[in-house]
Formats: structure tokens, sequence, C-alpha cells
């Protein structure tokens, strides 16, 4: 039966336990380590930015602020965090973006920021760790990921590239595909098979490979946007110690699945300002040019406007329920949404401006330097935001995942579970 | 604006108590016997919701007789309501109490939290987006105080209310429904969980409770609150859906294997959850801003409604559509959750009417 509010009603229950948590509250923090507040962190930016010009050496600054635990707050103190609440991060960056201070050029690092790092930090060694994250943080060090082969993309335990024992270290031979930026990496997060008799999923390692170790190629491979963001790795004969390694040995899928969790919520999550994304540029085109407008577009372009707000909405509540923790399958829907909506209001701009939005600014094989969803022209979004559906899973590889793991639908029946990955059609 | 979108422990605790109530109470075959029977709604849950556990009374203040919670908690048993397809008023007085709390009114509010019924007197349509009201005249009797005349058809939740609130001639008035001169006519229902009156007035003897600025602007926090509750509402209903429809698809089998292993369903599923996890983020936004007093509240109205009035309808459809023929049955509750569905996308403003809010809220002027 319900708890009976006559007894104790509503609102005395409401009030008497906000009384009770405030009162936690207050004991925890005066018998326990200073927990950390907003408040708490605004002064440790304050007090360190007294102590290191923001207009100085970018990369010392940096250095420093990760040194400081001011990087990313929620990460352990001494690997640039401060064991903090995720949630508290933005005041921390805010604080830094209103002295002027230098940033790490997040989108140039997403890979690293958004899959490597979380990866790293869930199952690298204290050496891993200690080795990697502070330049990765501070962008001296690029990351690019090294899953997807020409024989799997979707099927990704599929994966054929061979990492063979060599004395104390390993010796990778394979191929990878539509690597983003790899041009521009120094080390990549790297699916490979050791043990091609296992089935497939518990055959697999993950290591961290060097881009610049002998047998590495890195071949530009152009896209529909006519640039060559993302890449053809060739692995001959690639040499790599066993430090490399990230998870045991036969462990990479469970390593891997911490990646592609984290890189869903770091495709649809960013935080941003309302119509601070695409719908921004297509809200302020419709505001520019009156002569553009007709009626069926006004409710087309307000459609957009409440599903961008809607998901900007529920990223915001999603980081909220982060808080400190790992990404759940809400991720998921984020990324099914974000893909979904930038293809939509992409394709909306280019019929708002009609033969002028057909104009594209160039079909050059650019290289570019980091990765930018809007800023080139109409046509470029448009062409660009279909890579989202594809990109990190596709929204249909996506959508049974949400079926299975959040709905918890029955799997479909398959073939290639149980037999070993050598034997396998394909 | 950092407003909290989660939920808080003490919600999660009222959310519990209220489904296990409801489900003890309302259960489908109870709703079910509501809706045929020729009452408007269920006497004895709704004693229980106000009378008996105050929930109908969350807003008021306590000193009045209330809980002294805000929207935010009426918004979590609306939730509960909406997965049960309660037939309950609770919607219209949480809507009155809105209204009544902006203007002051501690005896009405009082009746309020003593388990009477006030509703506001306009068709079920009619939400902050700038819809246009009935015609109601005021005239004056030979004492000097105020009578009404005029019809307003489709109101909801007014069929047993105790006191009818009536805009008229740009200033709300009270009407006792026991008053002379007043018909309430039942309205053969889509939604019968939810069923409407018309209500005609002849000479009704009324009270004038504000007039001008005090009267629009109640009536303007009453309507927002309305179109932010549903938002809530409709989305437990959407969750209902997808969780039934979802069971179904477990252990529903055809072709040797569960319907649910198929692709082409589970693939329209993850897109109702993606949309439905959308829902729940707005709806929270939605009812924070009102509680809280932010001035993003009108938006985020208009925004609720604009995402979870159609998600809801299309999470009932799907659920027809997945039961297959059993969920055309009108022994299955799918058609209940399917009426209530639609017959809430209509309520307080469809969603074209808040999309068109939006546009003069968000700055994006028509052709
Ligand atoms: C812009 C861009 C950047 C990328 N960057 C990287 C990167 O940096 N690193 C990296 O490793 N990879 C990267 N990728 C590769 C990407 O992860 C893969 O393309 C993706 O996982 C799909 O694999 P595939 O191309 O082999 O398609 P396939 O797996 O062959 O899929 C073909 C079609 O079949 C569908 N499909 C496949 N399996 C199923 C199923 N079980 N049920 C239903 N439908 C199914 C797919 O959805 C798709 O529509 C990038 C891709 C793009 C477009």
């Amino acid at each position: 039966m319900a708890a009976p509010f006559r007894a104790g009603r509503p609102a005395l229950i409401l009030h008497s336990q906000c009384i009770k948590f405030a009162a936690k509250g207050t004991e925890v923090g005066a018998s326990v380590a200073e927990p950390v507040t907003a408040e708490s962190l605004r002064e440790r930016v304050d007090g360190f930015l007294a102590g290191h010009d923001p207009a100085g050496d970018r990369l010392e600054f940096l250095r420093a602020r990760f040194d400081a635990g001011l990087a990313w707050v929620h990460y352990p103190v001494g690997l640039g965090g401060l064991g903090a609440p995720r949630v508290l991060q933005p005041v921390v960056d805010q604080r830094f973006a209103a002295a002027g201070a230098p940033d790490n050029s997040p989108r140039r690092i997403g890979i690293g920021l958004g899959m490597a790092a979380p990866t790293i930090l869930r199952h690298g060694t204290a050496a891993q760790r200690e080795r990697f994250l502070r330049p990765l943080w501070t962008a001296e060090e690029v990351w690019c990921q090294l899953f997807s082969e020409p024989g799997a993309g979707s099927d990704l335990a599929g994966v054929a590239t061979r990492a063979v024992r060599d004395g104390d270290g390993w010796l990778v031979d394979g191929q990878k595909v539509w690597t983003s930026m790899a041009h521009q990496a120094r080390w990549g997060i790297l699916l490979a098979r050791t043990d091609p008799a296992a089935p497939k999923h518990a055959g697999l390692t993950y290591f961290l490979c060097d881009m610049h170790a002998p047998g590495v190629e890195v071949r530009p491979l152009r896209q529909a946007t006519g640039e060559a963001e993302f890449n053809e790795v060739f692995l001959s004969g690639v040499r790599l110690g066993d430090e490399l390694r990230l998870g045991a040995v036969g462990e990479g899928w469970a390593v891997a699945r911490t990646t592609l969790m984290n890189e869903r919520v770091a495709i649809g999550g960013a935080a941003l300002p309302r119509e601070g994304g695409m719908i921004g540029v297509l809200a302020r085109t419709w505001r520019r040019r009156p002569e553009l407008r007709s009626p069926a577009l006004h409710d087309e372009v307000l459609r957009l406007w409440v599903r961008a707000e809607a998901l900007r909405l529920t990223g915001i509540r999603l980081r909220q329920q982060l808080a400190a923790g790992e990404p759940g399958p809400e991720g998921s829907a984020m990324k099914l949404a974000f893909a979904a909506l930038t293809q939509q209001i992409s394709g909306t701009e280019v019929e708002l401006l009609g033969a002028e939005g057909l104009r594209h600014d160039h079909w050059r094989a650019d290289r570019p330097e980091e990765l930018d969803l809007i800023g080139r022209g109409p046509t470029y979004r448009w062409l660009r935001a279909k890579g989202n559906s594809i990109e990190g899973g596709t929204s249909e590889v996506l959508r049974s995942i949400v079926a299975e793991r959040v709905l918890g639908l029955p799997a479909e029946p398959r073939q290639d579970t149980g037999v070993a990955w050598k034997d396998l059609p394909r | 604006m950092t407003l909290d979108l989660r939920y808080t422990e003490e919600q999660e605790q009222l959310r519990d108590s209220v489904r296990a109530m409801l489900a003890d109470h309302a259960g489908w075959a109870r709703v079910l016997e509501v809706a045929e029977s020729p009452e408007p709604d269920d006497a004895d849950l709704w004693r229980l919701l106000s009378v008996e556990t105050g929930l109908a009374a969350l807003a008021v203040p306590e000193h009045l007789g209330g809980a002294g919670a805000t929207l935010a908690e009426t918004a979590v048993v609306l939730e509960e309501l909406g997965r049960a397809a309660a037939p309950v008023p609770y919607l219209g007085t949480a809507v009155a109490a809105q209204l009544l709390l902006h203007l002051g009114e501690s005896d009405l509010l009082r009746e309020l939290a003593g388990g009477g019924i006030v509703a506001l007197a306009l068709p079920f349509d009619v939400g902050p987006a700038g819809q246009r009201l009935p015609d109601v005249e005021v005239s004056t009797a030979a004492d000097g105080s105020p009578l009404l005349n005029g019809t307003i058809s489709g109101v909801a939740d007014a069929l047993r209310a105790t006191v009818l609130i009536v805009p008229a001639g740009g200033a709300l008035f009270a009407v006792d429904a026991e008053a002379p001169g007043l018909r309430r006519t039942a309205v053969v229902s889509l939604d019968e969980t939810r069923p409407l009156c018309d209500l005609a007035m002849w000479n009704a003897p009324a009270r004038l409770l504000a007039a001008g600025d005090r009267a629009a602007s109640a009536l303007d926090s009453a309507l927002v609150a309305g179109a932010v509750l549903l938002a809530s509402e409709q989305l437990g209903l959407a969750q209902w859906c997808l969780d039934t429809t979802v069971e179904h698809l477990r252990t529903r089998y055809q072709f040797g294997r569960p319907v649910g292993s198929f692709q082409a369903l589970k693939h329209r599923l993850a897109d109702l959850w993606v949309e439905l996890v959308q829902a729940r983020a707005v709806a929270r936004y939605a009812a924070a801003a009102v509680a809280q007093g932010d001035p993003d509240a009108r938006l985020a109205a208009s925004l609720a409604q604009a995402h979870n009035g159609p998600l809801a309808v299309r999470a009932a459809e799907e659920c027809v559509q997945m039961h297959g023929g059993i969920g055309f049955t009108w022994e299955h509750p799918a058609h209940l959750y399917l009426k209530r569905a639609k017959s809430a996308s209509v309520a307080y403003g469809t969603a074209p009417h808040h999309r068109a809010a939006l546009a003069a809220l968000a700055d994006l002027a028509p052709a």
C-alpha cells in the first residue's frame, strides 16, 4: 500500500528531508577533506591565475594548469583533476576563458579527450596514465582511433589486424580505414587480433600505437566533402613494446567498449548555449533574410528549433546526471538524435537559400587541422552531417544497442558467436 | 540559467508512493469501468488523492491546508496519473490552483485543499499560445452584483467541480456550480477518462475575482501551468506505452521467435525511447522554470507542448500497432491511452499553436 500522506503530509516529508540533507552536508564538510564546490574552484582558478600569466607561454600555462588539477576536475588528483564532480568543469573553463587564458584547442584533440583519455584512465596502468594523459590534455600529442577496417566497420569485433608476440613486445600488421585526423596524430588507440582461433570477441587486445613507429603509413582518404579529414592507415611490421598494451591480452573488447561509450557522448554531447549549434546558423539566416521566408519553411524551421532545444536540454540533464560517473546508455540517445537533427537542419538551410544554397566554396582536398562540423558553407554542413550517422557507430547499429541494452528487447539470432574468428564466413 | 533537471530524492519517493497507490486503486479494469460508467470520474480515487493524502493540493501553502510544495512536485504526480490514465480531475484542479495562488484567493484555495474541485471554465484547447477566449457577457443584477451570460463548450475536469472560474469581459469571475442559471451538459468525449462538458449560463450570479492586468496575468500563469503540467502527464503516458509495448514484444512469439527480436520493431522502439529521453528533459525544464519563476517559463511551456504532445500520440499509436489485433480490442488498455493522448495533444494548445508562439518567443518571425 502507498505511504499514507496524511500521516506525514507530503510537505512535511519534503521539508524535513531538505533539512536533513542540509545538516548532513555540513557535517561531512566539517569532518572529511574539504569538498570541492563551485566557489572553492573559482578561488583555486583565481589563485592559479595570480601565479601564472595567461598571456605567457601557452604550453607552459597549460602544463601548469594540468599539474594544478584544473584540467579536467573529475579526474583523480595527480592526473589533471581534483576528483571533483564532473558537473563543475564549466565553472573552471568559464573562469579561464574569462581571464583570456589559452585553451587546449579541444576541437583538434576531440578523439584524445573524448575517447583515448577515459579509456586510459579506466584501463591503463599507473605508468600509462602518468605518461599519456598530460600531453594528451595539453594537445602536445594528438590521438586518433585505429578501429575500423575495410572488413570490419559496424562489426568492429571482427577486425583482422594482427598483433603477434615478438620477444618482449608485439608485431602489428594490418590496415585501418576512415581514420579521422591520423595525419595529425602522435598516438592511436588500436584494436588488434591476438588470437584468431578464439571466438571473435575473445581474441582481441587493445594497444596504444606509436604513429611515428617504423611501418606506420598514413595515406589521405578523400570524403564526400572533398577534403581528406580521414585516412587509410597501413600497419606493416609495426613493433610496439608490451608497455603499450592497454588491458590484458584477450580483453580488448571490454576496453574498446569503454571507448565506444565515451565516443557517443563525445559526438552528441557538447555543452552549448541556446542556438549554440547548427540550429543557430539556420535561425540567424532566417532572421537576416526575410526575403527567403515562406510559411511552410517557417513551420519547418520552428519544428527544427524545437527539436534542437529539446536535445540541448537533454544534454544538460544528462550532464547533470553524469555528475562523476561513467556515461550511461543515454549517450546513444544523444548521438542518434544529434545525427538526424544536423542532417535535417543543414538540409533545410540549403532549401531556404535556394539556388544560392547550391554554391559550394571549393572541392579542394584539404587536410583539416581540426574537426569542424559547421565552419564552412551550407553545402559543406549538409554533406558533413551525412557522416554523423555513420561515424562512431551507425544509427542502425545504435538503435539495435538501445533496443537490446536499454529496452531489454531480445537479441537477433546470430551466427558469429561461439565460432573461431578465423572460421567465420567473410 | 542553471535549473536542475533531475528528480530530487523526495520527488522519487513521491512518485513511488503515488505509483503504488494507483496500482491498488486505478488498475486498468477500474479505469475502464469508470470510463464506461455515467460517472464523469472516479470519485473514490479523487477522495484518496485529495481528502486522504492531500496530493491534490500539493502546491497550496500549508497555512491554507495544502502541502506547500511546488509545481515541480505536482508534475511528478501527473506523470504517474498519465501512466495510469487515471480518471480524476487532477490536472484541471492544479491549473485552477495556480490561478488562485496568483490571485491570493485564500478561501477558494482552502476549499480546494479540503477536496473541492475548482475548474477554469475554458474550452480544453485554450492554452497560453494566444487562442481566442469564448464570448461571455457580463451584466449587472439589481443589487449591483455581476451576472454572466453565454456558453463555453468543451471544458475538461468541470463536471463535478464545486466552483467554476469564468473569464469574461477581460475579468475573472467565480461561479458556484449550484448557481441558478448555470447548466453543465456532459459531452460524449473521445477521451472518456477525462470527459468534457458544455457550460451554459443565463444570468448566472458570479463573484468578481480580478479584472484588468491582474486577471490577465493570473489567467496567463494558469494556462502556462496547464501546458507545463500536461507535458508531464504526456510523458508518463508515453512511458507506459513504451514499457507495455516492450513487455508485449518480449513475450509474444511469431515465426518461432519473440517478435521483439525483429529489427523493424526494435528500431522503431529505440527511436521512440530517444524521443522519450528528450521529453523528460523538456518536461523537467518546464516544471522547474515555472516552479522557480524563471523568465524562460513561457518559452519552456510552449517547447514542452510542441515536443511532448505529438510524442505521446506517437507512443500510443505505436503501442496499438505493435500489439496487433489485441491492441485494437476494447478489453485491452491501449485504446484508452490512444484516446487520452490525442485528446491531450489538443489540450492547452496544439503543437502548431505552440510552435507559432515560439516564433514570437524565439524571435523567428513568420514569412
Ligand atoms: C566521417 C567519418 C569518420 C570516421 N572516423 C573514424 C575513426 O576516426 N576511426 C575509426 O576507427 N573509424 C572511423 N569511421 C568509420 C566508422 O566507424 C564506420 O564507417 C562505421 O562504424 C560503419 O562501418 P562500415 O563503414 O564498415 O559500414 P557497414 O558496417 O558495412 O554498414 C553498412 C550499412 O549496413 C548497416 N548495418 C551494418 N550492420 C547492421 C546490423 N547489424 N543491423 C542493421 N544494419 C546494419 C549500417 O548501419 C550501414 O547502413 C569514420 C567514418 C566516417 C563516416
